[in-house]
């Protein structure tokens, strides 16, 4: 393996080293610049010498096959890979600020702003895990924040691509990874379960919210292994203030099955937008561990965590969407909203995993001023979910999958697609309204929304009235 | 410069066709085909001209063991293959025969290596089916990617320099990256037979300057190709298979 040739003022294919601003046991960052690249660069080079971990390399070769492949706001940027023949690097934008590291000393945050940081966390995964792609490394030193507020998530050396060869698959004996973040499974060898990033970023939330690693610091394997059988402390027994939804949620991404988690990124993030949804369960109000003897039990019982079939990501997330219906409770037609249930009940038998939300938008004047009570002095809002609730009845959801939202909007439309797109909507289920005056008059909401969405948009009409003949209404009688 | 890499054709020429067209429209600039040109299917005589007319032109070909056995009686073959191959035999003509049995064993093309099964001991007709078999064949050549075929199931199989193994089942139209720091030995599904569960034919494409292979899939004529198989009172199973793709 050749010597790395790196050093400041030194040039790599075009690109010009600057200053080494990282050196860390895997590998070391230097800032580079590039002509025709106005972006601050990073160039992240291997430590490749005689002596150095074998796991090095592997990871980097990880992030070369990942890292270009990625896109959007919660990535860093790639702009060029180099080949272990020549001098092995890649060059990403450089994202400015600090890691969530720096926050360590702050802990416990104020449960608001670790509801947010964490929020914005789970929507990046939700991306990434779009993108197949399993980060595997989920903990503060891997994540950042973009002046626009944006989490990005760095570090790919342990992910997994589920459409490309995973190279960690043979390479070490015992799991990689960061030890007080590593979901049960892994423990196992599985490494094509997105929902290991929920447990990690679970992990991650009771540590910002109690200042306590639930799992502790230890890094041998059987400090690790107690996770697979031991429960952690609930928060709040550590934090006698803790809020019931903020434990429910963070003990249900905890689950040692990740089929009790959150099925995907996307729905947990709806949670911590949400969290006066959040449906309590009897987790939200643990006091203590398990007792002995049922950790005991799941110790002893190792059906609790069978091998499982080979995990397909995209399959997972597909199965698992959020759906959205947009109701006219007031206006709306029985027969449309009968179709709308209809349409709604047949999407969702096929998907067992999703959630839905049923959506009303109380449209403001745009001039008036809004009274929150009608003339009958009822609370509009209130009744408005009262109303949602009793339309999504007879779809006989549980509980953990049903919210109601009433947006407050001068533009329906504009409203609903907002909506789809903070709450990563997937599809969108909307009435048309037939022949309404109103419609004629303002231009259609569904035709706006179907148009303009970035999810899947499916306009629902009442089934057909059987329509005349052109011309019959003359000849008849 | 674009390779593309094909097969297991086994006679089946509408197959063929398909890959071949579909080849072309994405780019390919050189062929290779790396045995089993014959077999099962009921056009070898097109196969083997269309074989001989690439190879004119430039492509690299390999010889496999059905190749083999139609110029030798000493290859053991299952009842069906062997029904086939004594058909098949019948067929071709001496030059087809003859360019079948001059094919070369395995060919050497700067740090890649084309061969018809495990490249350790290409003779034996040894199935890669393993990451051990994979790793057995991988230690035997210093080539930077390694083509083989033989078992009608596309694989990729890559060998770390502290001789770790991966295995990976590529996903259609997927470009993966052959890094550079490691052997890799690329695992062709078939032509003209495929047996993954996915009856369209099986070929990859392959960038030799990004080291990027793509595992491809062409939809051709299936009920065409195994009505040829029944016309020419071949064993059913082998025109029955072909819509199952196993």
């Amino acid at each position: 393996m050749p010597k790395p040739l790196v050093k400041s003022g030194a040039e790599i294919d075009g690109y010009t080293i600057g200053e080494c601003v990282h050196a860390g046991g895997m590998a070391t960052l230097w800032t580079v610049t590039h002509p025709g690249i106005d972006v601050p660069l990073l160039m992240k080079i291997p430590r490749v010498s005689e002596g150095e971990d074998p796991a090095a390399i592997v990871s980097f070769e990880m992030e070369m096959m990942i890292l270009p492949r990625l896109a959007g706001p919660h990535v860093p940027s790639c702009f060029g890979t180099g080949d272990f023949a020549h001098q092995a690097y890649v060059v990403i934008e450089r994202i400015v600020g600090t890691t969530l590291y720096k926050r360590l000393p702050d802990l416990p945050l104020p449960y608001e702003e670790a509801r947010q940081l964490v929020a914005g966390i789970a929507t990046a995964l939700a991306d990434l895990h779009r993108q197949n792609v399993i980060h595997h490394d989920i903990k503060p030193s891997s994540i950042m924040f973009r002046g626009s507020g944006e989490a990005v998530l760095i570090d790919y050396g342990l992910s997994h691509h589920n459409h490309l060869p995973d190279l960690l698959q043979e390479e070490f004996r015992l799991p990689y990874g960061t030890a007080p973040y590593m979901a049960p499974e892994r423990l196992l060898g599985v490494r094509d379960d997105p929902r290991s990033d929920l447990f990690s970023l679970g992990v991650l939330l009771y540590f910002f919210t109690t200042g306590e690693r639930p799992f502790g610091e230890g890094e041998t394997l059987r400090a690790m292994r107690r996770r697979l059988w031991r429960d952690p402390h609930p928060p709040r027994k550590l934090r006698a203030d803790y809020p019931p939804w903020l434990q429910e949620v963070v003990l249900r991404c905890l689950e040692i099955e990740p089929v009790w988690r959150y099925p995907t990124a996307s729905q947990l993030a709806f949670d911590l937008a949400h969290p006066d949804q959040v449906r309590l369960t009897t987790r939200s109000e643990r006091m203590k561990r398990d007792p002995l003897s049922v950790a005991w039990r799941r110790r002893f019982n190792q059906g609790v965590m069978q091998p499982r079939a080979k995990a397909d990501v995209a399959a997972q997330i597909a199965s698992s969407p959020i759906l959205a219906v947009a109701l006219d409770t007031e206006e709306g037609a029985p027969e449309l909203n009968e179709a709308l249930r209809v349409t709604t009940e047949r999407i969702l038998a096929t998907l067992p995993s999703a959630r839905l939300a049923c959506v009303n938008v109380l449209k403001l004047n745009r001039i008036a001023i809004d009274k929150t009570l009608d003339e009958q002095g009822s609370n509009k809002h209130v009744d408005r979910l009262v109303a949602l609730r009793h339309w999504a009845t007879p779809l006989k959801l549980d509980e953990s999958r049903l919210t109601a939202h009433v947006l407050e909007a001068v533009d329906p439309a504009a409203a609903l697609l907002e909506f789809a797109e903070m709450n990563s909507v997937d599809h969108l289920i909307i009435g048309a309204r037939q022949g309404s005056f109103r419609r004629t008059l303002l231009g259609s909401v569904s035709a706006k929304v179907a148009s303009e969405a970035a999810c899947t948009v499916t306009v629902v009409r009442p089934p057909r009235m059987a329509t005349a003949k052109p011309g019959a209404g003359v000849v008849w009688g | 410069m674009l390779l593309a890499v094909f097969s297991d054709i086994h006679g089946n020429r509408q197959a063929f066709e398909a890959c071949l067209k579909l080849a072309r429209a994405k780019g390919a600039e050189r062929f290779i085909l790396l045995g089993d040109f014959v077999g099962y299917g009921a056009d070898p005589e097109w196969v083997v001209d269309t074989a001989m007319e690439l190879v004119a032109q430039g492509a690299v070909a390999v010889r496999g063991n059905h190749d083999e056995a139609v110029n030798s009686t000493a290859e053991s073959m299952n009842n069906e293959a062997q029904i086939a191959i004594e058909w098949t035999r019948g067929r071709l003509d001496a030059a087809q025969r003859r360019f079948l049995a001059e094919l070369p064993m395995r060919v050497e093309d700067t740090d890649r290596l084309f061969v018809h099964s495990e490249a350790s001991s290409p003779q034996r007709w040894t199935y890669v089916r393993s990451t051990t078999d994979a790793a057995k064949s991988l230690i035997s050549t210093p080539a930077h990617v390694t083509f083989c075929g033989h078992i009608h199931r596309p694989a990729l199989y890559s060998m770390s320099v502290t001789a770790k193994m991966t295995s990976f089942v590529p996903r259609t139209d997927v470009p993966v990256q052959l890094l550079r720091g490691r052997q890799w030995l690329a695992v062709l599904g078939s032509v003209g037979q495929p047996r993954d569960g996915d009856p369209s034919a099986a070929f990859a494409l392959f960038d030799t300057v990004s080291c990027q292979i793509t595992y491809c899939r062409a939809p051709y004529d299936v009920a065409a190709a195994a009505s040829r198989i029944r016309e020419n009172g071949l064993p059913p199973w082998l025109a029955d298979r072909l819509s199952q793709g196993r």
